[in-house]
Formats: structure tokens, C-alpha cells, sequence
């Protein structure tokens, strides 16, 4: 599970831009290649702050 | 003396007394000093490490390079990939270090490695990176404040002040100055930014769609990445690379120790991300300044922010942003300043006289901080490089330091000392060889289609690294495995 979150932060630096280079359709004014870099900024940090939390490593340092 | 300088000089006399007081209470030994006695929370990490991520190349490179070269290096500025190699790499590095009492970034590797050698080899790198690193920020900050004092501070007067200002509290409160500093520098960068953000773009354009429909019809694929040159393999290739080498930097490193738990790094890498955010509001500033302020060329487009600053506000306003822009290339290079002097007298001193207390060590870190200040200062007033360049060769240098690093991490080190030499000296040698001579991979293989010569050299460089450490260290493995019984082999290296 935390590995399937770990891979979904991959996605936008690798690769996604072949596709999703263009300008149209323009989100809340901005060009949609730009929108789409801001959108995986506020995912990157949502996906690391589940596998945070889903991260045994957490558990162990606590019992320390 | 006009009203901008007045309120720059209050902000930097605010720094300085901040930083000096941040050393009330503590003992400044050398483990309160270069980590903070491994006591930062959260919070005061997010700022320092935030900290270190903005500096002068955020605020001038970002909107610079947005105007200048449109989508690619906007794009580039802001990627998360950092924190997401953050996440996995730090809490091991940290845990590591706490248990081995670890202080620098050469201490980690000497201690992995078992080789005083190997430590020596990785500071020598490390204050080569640096400087380019160092000078880039002054750069930046003489620009600043020079064009925020409308002309009245030259740029070489401003840098030899901030030098000053910087060495004082550095040597006195270390990391504890810079941690506080920190917090009213984000602040104020905040504010000027998301303000400046959005009234350019409503006052000048009509709103933020407006503002990119109107650039995209003047300017057709400025707001998408090329075929070739900024293409999406540069992209990705350079947003690697610049991960990667992100943290082996000495002063991300000793940012890194000073936390309190694996924890705390991690929680850090999650909310970081949202930090970029500050980023974009840059981006929009230098893409405002595409249709108002078109005549900047060359090194001048790193000004394009504050041409559009000084177009729209009161000098003293424009004194706040230089304010800013100023504690932005400050503090990172107070924690460079820090980390840097101690490694030279912690790994590479005492390397050289090995019986020297502690004390000792904790005064000549200090005594360092001027000298390597004096260093730099002859760097930035007798280079030529734009502010890109020195920021891609501090990073393709940075990065060869990570296969070993990375590799030590293993539960099985397959990288042996020998190893671990041959691939940081031949990376670096390449880097060197490469950053004097220009040399690129579309120089090297012109035939080649653009996806391959577009991808950064630093990242080829680090393949062949890792080839090189791999390489050397199989080889080296079954020598060391034949005369494992005496062990001379860690006496030797």
C-alpha cells in the first residue's frame, strides 16, 4: 500500500508532461500545464502524508 | 538614502540582532552550534529547510526564468520530487547519524565507509560546490539591493555589507540564528510575493486568464515546452538530477541532523510541497513582466521582478521586496556558511592534527566562517557566470556525492571505499572538464535525436558514476574478500 502511494508521487515528474503539454483548457485562468504541475504539488503532499501515516517506521521509533 | 534602503537596513539589522539573540541560553558548543543540538521540531525544521529551499534563485531565478524562457523553467522551479526522494532518504540518514553522533556530511561517510580518506575526498567536494552556490547567492543579493536602492547602493557594496552582517551572526549563533532568522524571512517573502502575484496580473492584464491568454496569442508556445532545447526530457532529466543532488549538500545535511526524529522529517517532506506554492505566485511576476517590461536581455532577465516592482510602487514598498529578496540569499547563506566551516575544521583540520579537543575544534569553525566569506567574495567579484550556471554546476557537483550515500543505505553495502573514490573523482573530474569546456550532450552527439541531447549532463554524469562505483567495487570486493582474515584492508585506506 505505502509503495502504491510512494509510485502515484512518480507520476509527475516522470513522463506526464509528454502528454499533458498544452495550453487549452485554461483551470481558473491558468494554462492547463501549469495547472497540472500546481495540482500534483498539493497531491505530492497529500500522497507523503498518507504513506506517513501508513508508515511502520513510525510505530518502531515511538517504542524506542 | 531613500525610504527602500531605510527599510532594507531595518530588516537587516532586525536579522542580525535576531540571530544574536537566538544564542541566549545555550552553551555554544559545537553540537549547539552546527546541528542545534539536535533539538528541531517540526515546525522550526519546516522553516529551516524551507529556509534553504528559497533563496535568491526562487525569488530572481523562478520569475526570471519565467520570463525569459517561458513554461520549461517555471515548470522546473517548483517540482516536488525533492520531498518525495526526501521522504525515503532522510529518516535512514538521520537515524544513522544520531546513533553515530554524526555532525557533518562528511562525518557520514567517514563513519559508513570506515575511511578517514573518504570523508576528506567528500568535504574537498562538498567546499568546491559550495562556492558556486555561495557566490550565486550574493549575486543575487548584490542585484537586489542595489535595484531596490534605485541605484544608490552599487551592487559590489551591497555584497561586501551582507558579507559582513552574515559573517557576524554566523559565527556567533550558528545554526540557532539562522533557524529564527528563518521565520521572518518566509514571512515577509510570503506576503511580498502573494501580493505582487496577484496585482500584476489584475492591474496590468485584467485578471490571471487574461494575463496568459494574452501572452499565449503574442507569444505562440512560450507557455508550452519546445521539441528541443528546454524540452520534457530536460525536464525531467534536470528535475532528477537536481533532486538527487538536493540533499548532499553540506548545509541540507546539517539540516537534516538537527532534527529531532525520523518523524519530523518525514511530516516535513509531506507539508514542503505545499511550500512550492509560493513559487508559482513568482512565476506569475515574471510572466507578468512578458508584455509590460519587454526589453530586458541576457543576465538582465533575472531583474524582470523588480523592473515590474519598480514600475508599479512606492520606493518603499519596493524597499520591502528588497527586504525580502535580500534575507532570501541570506539565510541560506548563513547555513552554508555554518556547515561548511564545520567540515574544514572538524574533517579536514583534525584529519590533519588529529589530537585536537573539541574546544578547539568549536573555535576554528568559527574562525573559518570569514575566511571561506573572504573566498567567496573574490569569486563573485571576479566571475562572470549567470546566476543559472553557477546554480547547475554547485548541483552537478553535489550530486556525484550520492551513489555512495545511497548505497551505504543498503542493508548489504555493495559499494566498496575504493569504490566509493573512483566514482565521486571521475564524476567530479567530468564536471570540471565539462563546466570549463561548455561541453554538453548535444555538443557530444550531435546526431542524436533531442530526447537524448536534451537530457542534463549532470545526470549522465552520474550514471557513469554509479558504472564506476559499481565497477571498481565488484572488483575490489574479491581482493578485500582474500585478505579479509588480517583486515589490513581498513588499515590501508
Amino acid at each position: 500500500m505505502k509503495k502504491v502511494v510512494f509510485l502515484l508521487t512518480l507520476i509527475p515528474a516522470l513522463g506526464s508532461l509528454f502528454v499533458i503539454n498544452r495550453v487549452e483548457p485554461y483551470v481558473l485562468g491558468l494554462p492547463f500545464v501549469l495547472f497540472w504541475a500546481i495540482c500534483w504539488v498539493g497531491l505530492t503532499s497529500m500522497f507523503l502524508i498518507i504513506a506517513n501515516k501508513l508508515d511502520p517506521a513510525n510505530k518502531e521509533e515511538e517504542e524506542l | 538614502m531613500n525610504a527602500a534602503l531605510l527599510v532594507i537596513l531595518f530588516f537587516l539589522g532586525l536579522c542580525i540582532w535576531l540571530g544574536l539573540q537566538a544564542r541566549k541560553g545555550k552553551e555554544m558548543n559545537m553540537e549547539q552550534w552546527s546541528v542545534g543540538g539536535r533539538g528541531f521540531g517540526s515546525l522550526l525544521m519546516f522553516f529551516l529547510l524551507a529556509g534553504e529551499m528559497f533563496t535568491t534563485y526562487t525569488f530572481l531565478g523562478a520569475s526570471g526564468g519565467a520570463y525569459r524562457s517561458g513554461m520549461p523553467p517555471a515548470l522546473y522551479a517548483f517540482n516536488c520530487f525533492y520531498f518525495v526522494i526526501a521522504y525515503w532518504l532522510l529518516p535512514p540518514v538521520w537515524k544513522y547519524a544520531k546513533e553515530n553522533k554524526v555532525l557533518s556530511q562528511s562525518d557520514f561517510y567517514e563513519k559508513k565507509y570506515n575511511s578517514q580518506a573518504l570523508g576528506i575526498l567528500v568535504a574537498i567536494i562538498s567546499v568546491v560546490a559550495v562556492i558556486p552556490y555561495l557566490v550565486m547567492q550574493l549575486k543575487g543579493l548584490g542585484i537586489i539591493v542595489s535595484e531596490a536602492s534605485y541605484g544608490s547602493i552599487s551592487p559590489h557594496m551591497a555584497i561586501v555589507v551582507a558579507v559582513i552582517a552574515v559573517t557576524i551572526y554566523v559565527t556567533v549563533s550558528g545554526m540557532h540564528g539562522a533557524a529564527w532568522t528563518a521565520i521572518i524571512k518566509d514571512i515577509l517573502i510570503l506576503a511580498v510575493m502573494v501580493f505582487m502575484g496577484f496585482y500584476f496580473p489584475f492591474h496590468y492584464y485584467g485578471g490571471i486568464g487574461p494575463m496568459f491568454e494574452a501572452i499565449d496569442t503574442a507569444k505562440t508556445g512560450f507557455l508550452l515546452f519546445p521539441e528541443q532545447g528546454l524540452s520534457i526530457s530536460w525536464f525531467v532529466s534536470a528535475t532528477i538530477m537536481t533532486a538527487l543532488a538536493f540533499y548532499m549538500f553540506p548545509h541540507m545535511m546539517a539540516g537534516i541532523f538537527s532534527a529531532k526524529s525520523g518523524k519530523s522529517l518525514r511530516i516535513n517532506a509531506g507539508i514542503m510541497p505545499i511550500y512550492q506554492v509560493i513559487i508559482v505566485f513568482s512565476l506569475i511576476i515574471g510572466f507578468s513582466g512578458v508584455l509590460q517590461v519587454p526589453d530586458l536581455n541576457g543576465p538582465d532577465t533575472d531583474l524582470a521582478l523588480f523592473k515590474m516592482a519598480k514600475l508599479s510602487f512606492d520606493p518603499w514598498f519596493v524597499g520591502v521586496i528588497g527586504a525580502a529578496g535580500a534575507m532570501a540569499a541570506l539565510i541560506p547563506s548563513s547555513l552554508v556558511l555554518t556547515a561548511v566551516s564545520t567540515i574544514l575544521s572538524k574533517n579536514i583540520y583534525k584529519a590533519w592534527k588529529p589530537n585536537t579537543t573539541d574546544q578547539e575544534l568549536a573555535k576554528l569553525a568559527k574562525r573559518f566562517v570569514p575566511v571561506i566569506a573572504l573566498v567567496t567574495l573574490f569569486f563573485t567579484f571576479n566571475g562572470g557566470e549567470s546566476i543559472l550556471t553557477l546554480y547547475l554546476m554547485s548541483y552537478s557537483f553535489m550530486v556525484q556525492l550520492f551513489p555512495a550515500l545511497f548505497f551505504s543505505l543498503w542493508k548489504r553495502n555493495p559499494v566498496t571505499v575504493q569504490g566509493a573514490f573512483a566514482g565521486m573523482i571521475v564524476g567530479s573530474i567530468i564536471v570540471i572538464y565539462s563546466t570549463i569546456t561548455e561541453m554538453s550532450l548535444a555538443t557530444l552527439f550531435p546526431s542524436f535525436p533531442n530526447v537524448i541531447k536534451d537530457l542534463d549532463l549532470g545526470l549522465a554524469v552520474l550514471i557513469i558514476n554509479i558504472a564506476v562505483t559499481l565497477g571498481v567495487s565488484v572488483v575490489t570486493k574479491k581482493s578485500a574478500a582474500r585478505v579479509d582474515d588480517d583486515t589490513t584492508i581498513s588499515n590501508l585506506v
